[in-house]
């Protein structure tokens, strides 16, 4: 790829996101609200695990590392901004005007996403000498310790969980977020400085000995897939308005690792319909398992992991993006 | 004093059954560098496999010695099957493929013991029954010992000298050392490498399974998901023993059991399982290759 295509590139994905971030402002205004409440929330749903996947990807895909504890920092940022907006503002929230309402909302999310970011940063440090299988158990224990510690905290309601959360959220907010998320880990990735990150994936020796601070770019990784989850721990929170320890337990964690190795380990575009398909089929599930009471979900999950391993391992789309079709097809070099 | 003893007591017997847990994890990443995250599902099963042979051979009415014997035996052998096709079906289909890879595979199976699980037993916390038949506890003056604790003390102690006898004093177990030394070299001396894996997969599964029944004697509510905080906690053992020795794992193993029940008797019960992953993030900061384990330690 010669500079001035690149240049092109760059110039055409970001008025490429601002038409769709127009879009998404237009249909939530024009037609969500008439949506059916439960097909809406299906979609909302999708579009946080759609942040949590691609932040995950970051890490797991594009970087090589294995975290096992995305649903620790969502829980943290969860919890941090649903603390700020249903202590400090729930009473007033009504009185006030829909733009202060938004940027509280801005405001109570930033600051989740900063302070899952901060813990990301001190999971990042002990990735300073671990590798591979210690650095999953090191983030899956993280994860539980998040959990442990939030059960324990009465100020968030503990073992009872946090009620009552302003229900700030909305599609346009997610969509929004959707989108800052993709665009920033897209941009990342495919700049120079992106470059250290699947440098580190591809041959971490190698790349250290090419002057890549490999340490550095995993603490980087960490704290920016840190800060996108728990902003998706945010819009959840505000979204169903009530949280739970148990919400953020393995099994959430283990579900945002399967869309990001069913959808291919570096690639955005595989994660973004990885997260899709995997929310749609846990609603298609659930008359069976209302019928059955039987939680088919997990088993059907923990089956596609170990086939996926066995048949397909770089996942349904590989490293390759949607765009990477598009090029092919006018003939340029990947 | 008395409540010290007592505390030391419950901490040895819950660290003997994370040490039989531990030695699976241990051998396992000594030969493949693997964390096998099914083995904590596979002790839920030999849970309950001892619970269903109870069962069959209606062991409850007749409590004896014989009747621990062969629910010990038949859970060990269910248990090691599963091990057997864990690694044969799961593993080494992936033996040449990265190590991440292998890492989600074992995630995947780990997951699909414990919601198979679920369908085939049940959600819900079964009572396992008792086939041995003490009254009540030893007491001796103010202490008051389960001897079903002592029990699992015991038996785990016999089963790890038996396995530290097979491990060092056997071909089988010089076989053993030699691949997870070097699986290649091993394999060019002769060493059927493929068949000590099998079988490494099998001896541990067999371990976690009598692990199973005899949790299951003392704390009687076995449920699908009873393996997931103890097998975790029991690779957190074999770290801080240092990874891939088998002593180690045991002293590791002891070392957690008794500070959890420390924790739990003096300090923050809830924090309780916390304690095993922040020990494990201290140990993997300060000495990464755990208390007993070397550089090039003797691994299997």
């Amino acid at each position: 790829m010669t500079p001035s295509t690149k240049i092109k590139l760059n110039y055409q994905s970001s008025i490429l996101w601002g038409i769709a971030l127009t879009l998404v402002w237009i249909s939530q205004s024009a037609w969500i609200g008439l949506m059916n409440p439960y097909y809406l929330s299906i979609i909302i749903y999708a579009g946080i695990n759609i942040i949590l996947a691609v932040s995950l990807n970051l890490v797991n895909g594009f970087t090589g590392q294995f975290s096992m504890g995305h649903a620790g920092f969502m829980s943290v940022g969860g919890y941090f901004s649903a603390y700020i907006t249903t202590h400090y503002f729930a009473q007033s929230l009504d009185s006030l005007s829909q733009i202060q309402q938004a940027l509280i909302f801005l405001g109570s999310l930033l600051a989740g996403g900063c302070a899952a970011a901060l813990v990301g940063y001190c999971v990042g440090l002990p990735s300073l000498r671990l590798k591979g299988d210690y650095l999953a158990i090191v983030t899956l224990g993280f994860g539980e310790i998040i959990r442990v510690v939030v059960l324990n905290l009465d100020s968030v309601g503990g073992a009872r969980g946090l009620p009552n959360i302003p229900g700030l959220c909305s599609f346009g907010w997610v969509y929004t977020w959707v989108l800052i998320c993709t665009f920033v880990i897209w941009r990342i990735i495919r700049s120079s400085y992106g470059r250290e990150f699947l440098a580190v994936r591809e041959d971490e020796i190698a790349a250290e000995a090419m002057g890549v601070n490999t340490t550095q770019v995993k603490v980087k990784a960490f704290v920016i897939g840190a800060f996108f989850a728990g902003v998706a721990g945010g819009l959840f929170a505000h979204t169903l308005r009530y949280l739970n320890p148990q919400t953020f337990d393995f099994n959430r964690s283990v579900e945002i690792i399967i869309m990001v190795v069913l959808g291919g380990m570096g690639s955005i575009t595989g994660s973004i319909l990885a997260a899709i398909f995997l929310t749609t089929l846990r609603e298609l599930l659930r008359p069976l398992q209302e019928w059955t009471q039987i939680d088919f979900r997990m088993v059907i999950y923990s089956l596609l992991l170990i086939l996926m391993m066995l048949l397909r391992p770089q996942g349904l789309m590989g490293t390759r993006e949607i765009t990477s079709f598009f090029r092919n097809r006018r003939g340029d070099p990947r | 004093m008395i409540e010290l003893i007592q505390h030391l007591i419950n901490g040895f017997s819950m660290g003997s059954i994370y040490a039989l847990i531990a030695l699976g994890y241990t051998m396992v990443f000594g030969i493949l560098q693997l964390i096998n995250f099914a083995h904590g599902d596979v002790y839920m099963v030999g849970a309950f496999t001892g619970f269903y042979a109870i069962h069959f051979f209606k062991l409850a009415e007749h409590p004896s010695w014989l009747s621990l014997a062969l629910t010990l035996v038949v859970a060990m052998i269910g248990s090691g099957c599963l091990g057997w096709c864990i690694e044969r079906l799961a593993y080494r289909p992936l033996r040449k493929s990265p190590r991440i890879n292998v890492l989600i595979t074992a995630v995947g199976v780990s997951l699909f013991l414990e919601f198979a699980g679920q369908l085939f037993f049940g959600a819900d916390p079964k009572f396992f029954p008792q086939v041995l038949s003490f009254e009540g506890d030893w007491s001796f003056n103010e202490l008051k010992i389960n001897p079903l604790q002592v029990l699992i003390f015991v038996v785990s102690i016999f089963l790890m000298l038996a396995l530290d006898w097979m491990i060092y004093r056997t071909r089988l177990g010089r076989a053993m050392r030699a691949t997870s030394f070097n699986l290649e070299y091993a394999s060019l001396m002769g060493i059927p490498t493929d068949q000590v894996i099998s079988l490494t997969f099998v001896l541990g599964s067999t371990l976690a399974g009598a692990a199973g029944v005899l949790v299951g004697l003392t704390y009687p509510k076995i449920d699908p998901l009873m393996g997931v905080l103890p097998g975790l906690k029991a690779f957190v053992a074999a770290v801080l023993g240092g990874i891939g020795n088998v002593r180690g794992a045991v002293l590791g193993a002891l070392i957690l059991g008794l500070s959890e029940e420390f924790l739990v008797g003096y300090g923050a019960p809830t924090f309780r399982d916390a304690l095993a992953f922040g020990l494990l993030i201290m140990i993997l900061l300060f000495k990464p290759t755990g208390l007993l384990g070397l550089k090039r330690a003797e691994k299997v």
